[in-house]
């Protein structure tokens, strides 16, 4: 009992000095005032956290909401299947699809998103090839739009979604789908009653890194939303660097974390509903 | 019953089932028996549905299986490691074929009750797989099968992964589970001890090819091949003007006096098995060990070493052909 309690003490350490530390002193800045410099002065308040009730704000705390729910979704929906068929493919195919899926992280975030940019601008690629096939006959306005934020953010966050499935689908046990079967389950009765329960745990690892990651994301909003569309994030960077404005930006990012946390709980619940549920006590 | 007609199964150019012909009768508890590897396990996979045969058909009571997909056959197979799904409780595990077959709930309830009452498994219901001991994992196994009463239940290896004490016990209540039921076993194991002990039918297999189909005792008394005499319990092989026969260890009698034996030689081990004892027999001019079984009324010690005569009747010398 005492070795086990010293060994994970390093964990604990690190734990604490890297993530606790950091976060109590992100939530006391959060209660602290600003002199005209923009230093942080003791001086305890809870004017951040009343001032993020403005409508401005609480505007674009809901489209974070909203764009990471997105977000989280489609990047669900567009991997499952897509892990689906790389858990199932031979050998060779699936590490094929695995280095495909990893092929964009060797690859400069940037310059990745940019490319984004050429593809949909007015001028773009996509614009180009559908006005030569004659099926529009004016650019259509898609850079600078939600729509283009939401296509850069799944973009960014689908390999996230699709690993986490992939290790699910891959760990489990083939046998139980033969099992289903020769219980007279259809393929996509097995699929419901059991692939889908055996992979919660990777719905639930994929969701939450991507749906917090989105929440955190501000350079796919900057490049991809152009001015108009804000996430909490862009609020909160502008806060720290530009506006010097610590306190108001640790208050948001107390919101958000709390919020996450919200979040994530909704979303096990959801999870372990009536059709999933799973084991008790693990 | 079940017909296996013409049943052959090739992996890449690989013959793995060797055209096989096979009436299984209702009621019957029919195992195929064989080292690893014999195919036997292909076979029932076939029955089963997970393989498809790439020659021949497989009919159950008159009507071709064949082409039809494992959740439209009216048979069950119990997985060698059991295959319980860990996300459902002993009882969502049972009545997973039931609800599958879309069962009014009454009916399901009843079915549940049955499977867990003739398996012992009432107090465990609410429990999950992981909650379970290997054994208990083997039963609800069983009563998942069995909820569904199939015509056929197959059974690839249930008893494989327990240990020994825990399968004798599972064996005897195996059996009587089948008698109760009266369905038609397909049973699948490596272990010819446990083969001899259920079954009506033994199937002996080997490298794809059936050696002998009998009764236990058939197959013990009378092995046709050299795989089934050896394979099946201990034997002696000798051979004489190019042919080979079989003794069993307890049809040999040790001599003494080495004048007059069919076969001299040296004792080269004693073994005391308690209820029985056996010699193992350096012969001379053979470079062949034979072994003798003595039932506990013979107490004469043997020394290693000793010369002892071995000797045996004629007629039961089992002729094995080809």
């Amino acid at each position: 009992m005492k070795k086990s309690n010293l060994s994970v003490l390093p964990v604990i350490l690190w734990l604490c000095l890297f993530l606790v530390v950091p976060m109590l002193i992100v939530v006391g800045i959060s209660f602290m005032g600003r002199d005209d410099l923009g230093n942080v002065v003791l001086d305890f308040n809870l004017e951040s956290y009343s001032r993020f009730f403005d409508p401005l704000y609480l505007g674009i705390y809901w489209d974070t909401i909203v764009l990471s729910v997105l977000t989280t979704g489609l990047c669900l929906l567009l991997s499952y299947p897509l892990a689906y068929y790389i858990a199932n493919a031979g050998p060779k195919m699936q590490t094929w699809g695995l280095v495909l899926i990893t092929i964009p992280f060797w690859i400069n975030f940037l310059i990745r998103t940019y490319a984004w940019v050429l593809l949909l601008r007015t001028q773009g690629v996509v614009n180009n090839v559908l006005l030569d096939f004659g099926l529009i006959q004016e650019p259509l306005q898609m850079l600078y739009t939600k729509g283009a934020v939401l296509l850069g953010m799944v973009y960014t966050f689908i390999p996230f979604m699709v690993l986490p499935l992939y290790v699910a689908l891959d760990q489990m046990d083939k046998k139980l789908l033969e099992a289903a079967s020769d219980l007279g389950a259809s393929r996509w009765k097995s699929f419901w009653h059991i692939t889908l329960p055996q992979t919660k745990s990777g719905i639930m690892t994929g969701s939450v890194l991507v749906y917090v990651s989105t929440t955190g994301m501000f350079v796919v909003t900057d490049i991809l939303g152009g001015s108009k569309s804000s996430m909490i994030s862009n609020i909160i960077q502008s806060q720290f660097l530009g506006a010097r404005n610590w306190p108001f930006g640790s208050a948001l990012s107390v919101i958000f974390v709390i919020t996450s946390l919200i979040m994530i709980a909704l979303f096990n619940r959801a999870l372990t509903s009536k059709h999933m549920k799973t084991k008790e006590g693990r | 019953m079940i017909e296996l007609v013409q049943v052959e199964k090739r992996f890449a150019g690989q013959v793995v089932v060797h055209p096989l012909s096979l009436t299984i009768k209702e009621g019957e508890f029919l195992t195929l028996l064989g080292p690893s590897g014999c195919g036997k396990t292909t076979i029932l996979r076939m029955i089963a549905g997970f393989e498809q045969p790439t020659d021949g058909k497989i009919l159950l009571d008159g009507t071709d299986l064949t082409d039809l997909p494992p959740n439209r056959r009216d048979l069950n197979l119990v997985f060698q490691h059991y295959a319980l799904f860990p996300h459902m409780t002993v009882e969502d595990n049972i009545a997973f074929g039931l609800k599958m077959k879309k069962m009014p709930v009454k009916e399901q309830q009843e079915r549940i009750q049955e499977a867990v009452t003739m398996t012992q498994l009432n107090s465990l219901t609410k429990r999950y797989p992981h909650q379970l001991s290997g054994g208990q994992q083997q039963r609800v196994a069983i009563a998942r099968a069995i909820a569904n009463k199939p015509k056929v239940l197959l059974l690839d290896e249930p008893l494989g992964a327990l240990d020994l004490q825990l399968r004798k016990n599972l064996q005897s209540e195996l059996k009587q589970l089948q008698r109760s039921l009266g369905i038609t076993f397909v049973y699948v194991t490596h272990d010819q001890e446990e083969a001899m002990m259920l079954s009506d039918r033994i199937v002996i297999m080997n490298s794809g090819q059936v050696e002998q189909i009998g009764t236990p005792r058939q197959i013990y008394a009378n092995p046709t091949t050299l795989f089934s005499a050896t394979f099946v319990g201990e034997n002696n092989i000798f051979s004489r003007d190019g042919k080979m026969f079989a003794i069993r260890p307890e049809k040999l009698r040790a001599l003494r006096d080495v004048e007059g034996a069919k076969r001299t030689g040296e004792v080269l081990d004693v073994h005391y098995l308690g209820s029985v004892h056996k010699l193992v027999v350096q012969l001379d001019n053979e470079p062949m060990t034979v072994s003798i079984l003595f039932d506990f009324n013979d107490n004469r010690p043997w020394e290693v070493g000793e010369r002892v005569g071995v000797d045996w009747k004629s007629e039961d010398e089992v002729i094995i052909g080809s």
